[in-house]
């Protein structure tokens, strides 16, 4: 393990990310870099694997209308398709996609920011994952948690809207019931952080409102 | 359509609080059958009057038990054994058959409890006749009991049990076979459980038996002192002790209902299982002075708290908040909320700018021309929804958040008149206070705030849980026949779904905002 972070580490440094002015940080203990074609989603149904955007610095302010103006302002381009080590550039600032997988059932916004020497406040984070189900699923809901704000999107379709600061809490937002569509379907989101820690979880529920399991994940 | 609106909105408010609908005049109610799609319940009168209902809420008579018998009385060795009225009786369902005790009073104490055993309840005259079984018990007028007022208990080992008696002595308990609704061994001498009461009846739960009988007198108007008192016991031939070790045989009780308000001599209780966690239990009041101070029905939630059984309070009309007891967050609509008194600076505004300190102090030295120095201010007064409801969509979603006492959190419960109601109680809406934004189940199990136009939809059913919190479940959800309810599946996220009542998701608390 404590290889696989040194590597982590020096692979994040040595892709520009951190400043380099600065002496590299320490590889976030929470992340590794994603190895392999896939990863099924854990025995609680929880998602490990995503692509996080570096953090775009946006007002940090978390109501309805301040989410609302700082998803205009931090605009993914259209086109934009994470891969891991491009750069899409956001109000003429470059950022970089990093596919990670996440040890914890959450992912740690903070951890992954810190370790890059990016702030950790007022910024917006993009992430993406992809799920493959083995088959057509209906009546499923996505339910997340986010500190703080967030916006979720399942293949295109708003899903989730939470506002105001708030911590991370299991199954806080809840998607209305959807269809999972036999093989990819796409889940995007937007984190907004105020200040202090920031992370998010997400996973299914089955129609049960149990988690679901057996689905996989693949960027 | 506003005419409309305004004539249901009318409508509603114009319910009494008291529940139950119709013809609910009645003394010495049965426990409360159901039986192919209908509710009965039998009291004291000549022939043993019915009281049905297709939905639990609104009631009608529909004549007397009697017609069913062979010959339309009791039968004479009942006669014999008692007298010619007909009383208190109580029923329950063994098997495929219905028993029905009922009391057979002469010039008491000379009385005796008769049995008759019916193949249905339906008061149809095409309906298979009840069969006259005889006298199951009686006191001869001498003894220290009075055989009256009948309470039947099948337990969970399937032993049938009789409690009986009023004043003139002790309360008594015999066994009874299942199969023949009559005594299992004649020769038996009753046990004695409680003295100098009435209207008793027995329950069950985790392992005790609990006796409930009717304290004070009756029959006298809004000058009745009925109420309903309780002890346990772990054995079902007692002693029933009461909260304080007084057994019942020596006048203990705890008291479970008394008169409250314009609701004067609970008595005769009768438990009624839903299910799920929700539990109710019907009563008589000797004097409702709503109703020009007649005996009438009703039923209430029954709730459970240290092993006791509580009687609970039907719901009434108000301003209630929705907290959800999976989070402690509350139900509101999804609008931007604004604080009450408007926003404030989180340290001193300028001097005189009349903004008041709040809030915990920053670290550092005070900005210069703003001290932080806390005053007690004047009361902020409540937010109304006229103050800023004006930029709220006219449909919106829900969700749950930390209580604010904001607007857009404050909901209005009121009984809908005119669309019927479920065991104890009529449909609500639930709607923002000051608005028409009502709460809706929507064609896929989810939910919004819309106008109340009084569809399905937006009428819901409140069952109140034996732990104290609700079950709130939509009369109809459009395109389903599922039993949902509001659910915090997730904590900030309030949908429909399958009430399961091993968990707090379904479970909501009712409270002042």
């Amino acid at each position: 393990m404590r290889i696989a972070l040194f590597v982590l580490s020096l692979s994040l440094a040595a892709s520009g990310l951190v400043h380099a002015q600065e002496a590299a940080r320490p590889a976030p203990t929470t992340l590794k870099r994603a190895q392999g074609d896939s990863l099924p989603v854990d025995s609680r149904g929880f998602i490990h694997r995503w692509f996080v955007l570096e953090p775009v610095p946006v007002a940090g302010r978390l109501t309805e209308p301040a989410v609302k103006e700082a998803l205009k302002l931090a605009a993914l381009p259209e086109a934009a398709q994470p891969r891991e080590g491009t750069k899409v550039t956001i109000n003429g600032a470059e950022h970089g996609w990093h596919a990670l997988d996440t040890l914890h059932y959450n992912l740690n916004l903070y951890h992954f920011a810190w370790s890059l020497s990016k702030p950790t406040s007022n910024v917006l984070f993009w992430v993406e994952t992809s799920i493959d189900a083995p088959r057509e699923m209906q009546n499923v809901r996505l339910a997340i948690g986010s500190n703080a704000a967030s916006r979720w999107w399942l293949n295109g379709e708003p899903v989730i809207a939470l506002n105001d600061d708030r911590q991370s809490v299991i199954d806080d937002g809840l998607s209305p019931r959807v269809t999972l569509r036999k093989g990819r379907n796409v889940i995007r989101a937007a984190i907004i952080n105020g200040g202090g820690a920031t992370d998010f979880c997400a996973r299914f529920l089955d129609e049960h409102d149990r988690p679901l399991l057996g689905l996989d994940t693949r960027l | 359509m506003l005419r409309k609106i305004f004539s249901l909105l009318a409508a509603s408010f114009a319910l009494p609080a008291l529940a139950l609908d119709g013809d609910v005049i009645v003394h010495d109610p049965s426990t409360i059958i159901f039986h192919d799609g209908r509710y009965y319940t039998y009291g004291t009168g000549a022939g043993i009057p019915i009281l049905t209902s297709a939905d639990g809420w609104t009631w009608n008579r529909a004549g007397s038990l009697m017609s069913a018998v062979p010959g339309g009385k009791a039968g004479p060795e009942v006669l014999a054994k008692g007298g010619n009225n007909t009383w208190a009786p109580d029923v329950i369902k063994v098997g495929d058959q219905f028993f029905v005790y009922y009391s057979a009073p002469g010039t008491q104490p000379k009385s005796a409890i008769g049995l008759l055993v019916c193949p249905t309840l339906s008061p149809e005259p095409s309906a298979d006749k009840c069969e006259d079984r005889g006298p199951v018990v009686w006191s001869d007028g001498v003894e220290d009991s009075n055989a009256i007022d009948p309470g039947v208990l099948l337990d969970p080992e399937g032993r049938l049990w009789l409690v009986y008696g009023s004043y003139f002595g002790y309360i008594r308990l015999v066994e009874l076979d299942p199969k023949t609704g009559l005594r299992r061994d004649p020769k038996r001498k009753p046990v004695n459980v409680a003295i100098n009461s009435e209207a008793a009846i027995l329950i069950h739960r985790d392992g005790w038996y609990y006796l409930l009988v009717t304290h004070g007198s009756c029959c006298q108007g809004a000058n009745s002192t009925y109420n309903i008192r309780m002890g346990r016991s772990r054995k079902v031939t007692g002693p029933y002790l009461d909260n304080m070790g007084v057994d019942m045989i020596e006048g203990g009780g705890k008291l479970f209902a008394a008169s409250r308000g314009r609701n004067i001599g609970p008595g005769h209780f009768g438990l009624l299982d839903l299910g799920d966690g929700v539990q109710k239990f019907s009563l008589h009041y000797e004097a409702d002075l709503d109703r020009g101070g007649v005996s009438v029905l009703d039923i209430r939630p029954l709730l459970w708290r240290d092993g006791w059984p509580v009687a609970g309070d039907n719901l009434v009309a108000g301003t209630y908040s929705i907290e959800s007891a999976r989070t402690g967050t509350v139900l509101e609509l999804a609008v931007q909320g604004s604080p009450v008194g408007g926003f404030r600076q989180r340290r001193g505004g300028p001097p005189g700018s009349g903004i008041l300190g709040s809030g915990p102090p920053t670290p550092g030295a005070p900005p210069a021309g703003a001290p932080f120095a806390p005053q007690i201010g004047p009361p902020i007064a409540d937010q109304e929804p006229a103050q800023v409801a004006a930029n709220w969509p006219s449909v919106t979603g829900v969700r749950l958040a930390p209580a604010m006492l904001q607007a857009q959190q404050k909901w209005v419960i009121a009984p809908v008149a005119g669309v019927g109601g479920y065991l104890g109680a009529p449909y609500f809406r639930i709607t923002i206070a000051g608005t028409e934004r009502s709460l809706t189940a929507t064609s896929r199990g989810e939910l919004e705030a819309t106008s109340f136009t009084g569809a399905p939809e937006q009428l819901w059913r409140i069952d109140q849980l034996i732990d104290g919190t609700y079950r709130i479940s939509p009369k109809a959800v459009p395109n389903s026949n599922a039993p949902w309810a509001l659910s915090a599946v997730g904590s900030s996220t309030p949908t429909l779904s399958t009430f399961d009542p091993a968990s707090d998701r379904q479970r909501w608390r009712l409270g002042a905002p």
